[in-house]
């Protein structure tokens, strides 16, 4: 299993889904009608390291977040 | 390494302490720069998430650069509330000779603007407001959303 974890103001509780890649993520979640605000704008890292892909793939015990636009300072 | 407090920074023990750790190591130039919550729109505060194994890697990879120049950088942050005219961030480099740390400041605290893992809220009204319009996705977002 993969878990899905969204940041920041995303009020959403993780997912635990049966993916193999990142493409499986975005199909699982373009449905949701609470993401749908968020998929267009928010990068994404697998075990804490920014991905720049959807072929990236996933095994058993990964770690996906979605990270929203960021404002420090 | 990052230091992370939660609510306001305690501005003068941090850059008095930062200026001590770094005074043998003869740097000619050390600039701090220093955040610090406006009064505007009406709002009481601002408040911090911070993602802080992203936040940690994003500035060992800065440091890494700073190092190659000679120079160091130290940052500091807050999680949680700070109320108006209190700070929130302080960014420092140290280096050998001004150019180099003027510079670098600089590019520093613009990455971090754009890519540094920290989500800010506006306090108005009892309420905790993502400042959405503020915000700036990270260099490579939208994949999920088609944009590849």
């Amino acid at each position: 299993m993969v878990t899905v974890e969204f940041l920041g103001p995303i009020q959403k509780a993780p997912l635990t889904l049966e993916v193999s890649s990142l493409r499986d993520v975005a199909e699982a979640l373009k449905n949701d009608s609470e993401m749908a605000q968020w998929l267009e704008n928010c990068a994404v890292a697998v075990n804490d390291t920014l991905v720049a892909t959807l072929d990236t793939l996933l095994k058993d015990g990964d770690k996906v977040s979605l990270l929203p636009p960021v404002c420090g300072g | 390494m990052v230091e992370l407090y939660n609510g306001a920074l305690n501005v003068p023990e941090i850059i008095t302490r930062w200026y001590a750790e770094e005074a043998e190591y003869n740097y000619g130039a050390y600039i701090p720069f220093i955040g610090t919550v406006r009064e505007e729109d009406e709002i009481e505060g601002l408040s911090f998430d911070v993602y802080e194994p992203i936040l940690s890697s994003w500035f060992d990879a800065w440091q890494v650069k700073a190092e190659a120049l000679g120079a160091k950088l130290k940052m500091a942050h807050s999680r949680g509330d700070v109320l108006v005219h209190e700070s929130s961030y302080i960014a420092a480099v140290f280096s050998p000779k001004r150019r180099v740390a003027l510079e670098m400041i600089e590019q520093f605290v613009e990455d971090f603007k754009a890519s540094a893992p920290i989500w800010k809220y506006d306090l108005k009204n009892g309420e905790r407001l993502y400042a959405r319009d503020r915000s700036t996705a990270i260099a490579g977002a939208g994949i999920l959303g088609g944009k590849q």
